[in-house]
């Protein structure tokens, strides 16, 4: 954590109320977001008790399974999920973008994606979880299950997956993504309740953050967010409303369970749309357009996979797999970090407190020195910097900048309150620089060791060459035969 | 110190002990208790309460700061069934868990029940059987490749005796003890909720000190009982259980020094002012009869170090959360924060030395210096 946030946490504390930890939004904001929370039954891995779900926040869908044991009626819960959910999914297949790109095929790219918001990273995971215990199912044979029901399996677990990938907007959850916007008075432990965090932000009027987030803490007033329902109502009032149920199997009683977990759904559905509002205020930050783009690519693809009956997502990676999607999580995080310091001077700040990057005055600047004779003569502009920010980095450090966000500079030196850098790309071509490419005199100007850049991906053998040291080539996924009837209990 | 006054010593000890806890039986402690006794190992109000078997619950309930801790009836009803489910007929399943999973030869395979001593045993009578038992296998190797159900382990706890249940013991050929744990959250692809599979092997750790203490006692080698425990979890999403073996060495040694650090709780309690108890003796009603600000001034005498975690491990939490509010310490921020502040104590002195109201005290010029400058960035920015 950086003093920053420490400070800002300080501040939420005596003050009362959250504090900016971002003066952009950092994620993107679908103009129709899909609400969804899960719910399950205590002490099972994967028994959906319920689910709130919808993109219409006075209309949400109410999924329940009366007897979270009972296998068909779970299998009955995810057809009916499948039948809100993928609807929403194709919808947004529909209008596509022709890309072009420099020395390969063009393609169409879908125009928007979906965007599925859960409660919080228990929730993420319960989305997997489903998506696990869904996608071998088959349509056919001695355990038939609806055909929606493995297609929902493999979306989910596209989201499940896509969630992982740093920048990704696909599946958000929002205690996180909100407390990657704003600071609370409470532990990041605490943060975690949904309620709690969403009171320190925005508290009812009259009424102050701490005391909202107290207030929060009563699951008599805010039942939990999920997946985990209060152990409370577990014994109270959901056990006996499911017992009735398994004796009598009436309307009757189905709706008593209903009822009871609406009464804790229905104050986190709110919640949810309140917390969206929290961040569709916020502005969205430059990068969010870019990482929506590779968002869209990405569902782009995965659609494209489904129809052209590609099997399931295979249960484990393979080492190349694995090796290569850490790589590109990797890049992903670095470019993620630069962006967002990029977009946003509180985030940056951080950097600076650090010593990894600085604001300053340019102080003088030679946009037309060159270096090397001849042939090799290279346009090498020096721009020196007064800060006053306690720089720590060391000489020949690559540094990028804000304002230019094409150019790379170099760090010469350091001597007390002045730093000078040399311009090595984006200045422009030739022996003279491109107009307004070097910063002059008087001008304000932020460098930090954060490049945004596109990386070539790591050299990786395909997966067929698996060397055997890592396993081997991995074996094509076959479905095996007691995938679709593996248990469900 | 000699040895006889360092008997006499621990017994002055639980005197004192006793006294600290009133006119109540010790709370027994059960594996789950003590594997949470390494949570907070810096917090001195925790040891005294539980070194004196102090009911936590009950005091916080007094305190009017009830623990948010509850069980579901659906998560214990599952934990019920799986574990019936693997101990059924003659622990059937788990003894072929076991083959797969240590090679126990199917000749060799058989059942004890430890708990099976007719009568209603006092756990002292069960726990002299369990040990009758076991130092025979472990004397002349007899009954290699036996399971012991409903096995009875001891082990002291600053003075006081705490009898553990573990699921099973796993005696193998070869003079082998294993512990093993039957849980009923799932193991999906191989992998399980990490904070529960962590528990899990807090908790094994628990009853592997317990036997080796036991053998010990006995004149054997403790390493006969392995640090692999065997941990038993439904797989997938069905209820067919699988075994996996975990070590819990690390576990273990956290115990061990924590273990060590609460027979020391002597030097804690002298430092307290004579006369002070935690006693919630029950009235007439059956609620404590007792102030419920006078037993605040007395868990306020002893020391707390209040940490986010303890919201997940420790009955006093909301209690010890409010004293740290009425503090402003930074400790309700999280170690992180608290961390990232330099270790400077409370909310007032961090935004003093923030704003630049405060001199920094020795030692602090650093962390000053950041805060200020945070600060103006802060200001500047948002
Ligand atoms: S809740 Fe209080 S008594 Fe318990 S460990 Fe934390 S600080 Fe110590």
């Amino acid at each position: 954590m950086s003093t920053l946030a420490a400070l800002a946490r300080l501040r939420a504390l005596r003050s009362g109320s959250a504090q900016r930890l971002a003066t952009v939004r950092h994620c993107h904001l679908s103009d129709r977001p899909m609400v969804l929370i899960p719910l399950r039954l205590a002490g099972e891995a994967a028994a959906p008790l319920a689910a709130m779900v919808g993109t219409d926040p006075d209309h949400p869908r109410l999924l329940v399974v009366p007897q979270p044991r009972d296998r068909d009626l779970r299998f009955a819960f995810a057809a009916e999920l499948a039948e809100v959910m993928l609807p929403y999914i194709e919808s947004l297949q529909k209008a596509t973008e022709t890309v072009e790109r420099r020395g390969a095929e063009p393609y169409e790219r879908c125009l928007d994606a979906p965007q599925l918001i859960v409660p919080n990273p228990g929730a993420a995971a319960f989305v997997r979880l489903l998506g696990r215990s869904t996608r071998f199912r088959r349509a056919e044979g001695p355990f038939a299950v609806h055909p929606s029901v493995p297609l929902l399996g493999r979306w989910l677990t596209f989201f499940g997956q896509r969630a992982g990938y740093p920048g990704s907007s696909l599946l958000l959850s929002a205690t996180e993504t909100l407390s990657a916007h704003w600071a609370t008075g409470q532990s990041a432990l605490e943060d975690a309740n949904l309620a709690s965090l969403a009171g320190w932000i925005d508290p009812p009027p009259g009424s102050t953050g701490a005391a909202a987030a107290k207030e929060a803490e009563d699951p008599l007033i805010w039942p939990p967010a999920g997946p985990a329902t209060d152990p409370g109502f577990d014994a109270e009032v959901l056990a006996p409303a499911i017992r009735a149920y398994e004796e009598t199997r009436s309307d009757q009683a189905a709706e008593r369970v209903r009822a009871a977990v609406r009464s804790q759904l229905e104050p986190t559905w709110r919640l949810m749309w309140r917390a969206i509002g929290l961040l569709a205020a916020l502005p969205a930050g430059q990068g969010c357009a870019g990482r929506w783009e590779a968002d869209r690519a990405s569902f782009t693809s995965f659609a494209a996979q489904i129809a052209e009956g590609a099997p399931p997502q295979p249960k484990r990676d393979g080492a190349v797999g694995a090796a290569a999607r850490l790589a590109r999580m990797e890049r992903a995080r670095a470019s993620y970090d630069a962006q967002r310091a990029y977009d946003d001077p509180l985030v940056m700040a951080g950097y600076r407190l650090t010593g990894e990057a600085f604001t300053g005055t340019v102080v003088s600047a030679e946009p037309d020195r060159t270096e090397g004779e001849g042939r090799g003569r290279k346009l090498r502009p020096l721009v020196t910097v007064r800060t006053t920010d306690p720089v720590r980095l060391a000489a020949g450090t690559r540094l990028g900048t804000p304002e230019r966000r094409g150019q790379q500079a170099e760090l010469v030196a350091i001597e007390g309150e002045h730093v000078t850098l040399k311009i090595v790309k984006g200045m422009g071509r030739g022996t003279t620089a491109t107009p307004g490419a070097v910063p002059e005199a008087g001008e304000r100007v932020c460098y930090a060791a954060l490049l945004d850049e596109f990386q070539p991906p790591a050299a990786l053998p395909a997966p067929e060459e698996t060397p055997w040291t890592h396993g081997g080539p991995p074996p094509e996924h076959e479905p095996s035969e007691d995938e679709p009837e593996e248990e469900w209990s | 110190m000699n040895k006889d006054e360092a008997k006499e010593r621990r017994e002055v000890d639980l005197d004192r002990l006793d006294r600290l806890r009133g006119a109540v039986p010790p709370r027994p402690h059960d594996a789950r208790a003590i594997a949470a006794l390494a949570a907070n190992p810096g917090c001195a109000r925790r040891s005294v309460l539980d070194a004196a078997g102090i009911d936590k619950d009950a005091t916080a309930t007094h305190l009017g700061f009830p623990a948010p801790f509850g069980r579901s009836p659906f998560a214990i009803t599952r934990g019920n069934a799986f574990e019936a489910l693997v101990k059924e007929s003659g622990c059937a399943e788990l003894l072929r868990l076991l083959r797969e999973l240590l090679g126990l030869p199917v000749a060799e395979a058989a059942y004890t029940d430890l708990g099976d001593i007719g009568g209603d045993p006092s756990a002292h009578l069960r726990h002299a059987h369990t040990r009758t038992l076991l130092d025979r296998a472990a004397r002349d190797g007899a009954g290699a490749g036996t399971l012991y159900d409903h096995p009875l382990l001891r082990l002291e706890i600053a003075g006081q005796s705490a009898y553990l249940e573990p699921d099973v013991v796993a005696f193998l050929h070869g003079g082998r003890f294993h512990i093993v744990e039957i849980k009923s959250f799932a193991v999906i692809d191989g992998q399980a909720e990490p904070d529960k599979a962590a528990a899990a092997a807090r908790q094994a750790a628990v009853y592997v000190l317990a036997l080796k203490t036991m053998l010990e006692e006995l004149g054997h080698d403790p390493g006969r009982v392995a640090h692999d425990v065997v941990l038993v979890c439904p797989e997938n999403f069905a209820n067919r259980p699988a075994a996996a073996l975990v070590d819990v060495r690390r576990q273990l040694a956290v115990l061990r020094r924590q273990l060590a650090r609460m027979t020391r709780v002597g030097t804690l309690v002298d430092a307290l002012p004579p006369g002070l108890t935690f006693d919630l003796a029950p009235g007439d009603d059956g609620v404590p009869g007792r102030p419920a600000a006078e037993l605040r001034e007395a868990v306020r005498a002893v020391e707390a170090r209040y940490a986010p975690d303890c919201l997940s491990t420790c009955d006093l939490c909301f209690f010890c959360r409010d004293e740290a509010a009425g503090q402003e310490s930074t400790d309700l921020l999280g170690r992180q924060v608290r961390d990232a502040l330099g270790g400077v104590a409370t909310v007032g002195e961090a935004l003093g030395l923030a704003d630049g109201s405060r001199e920094p005290g020795e030692g602090q010029e650093e962390i000053a210096r950041l805060l200020r400058l945070a600060d103006r960035m802060y200001a500047e920015l948002s």
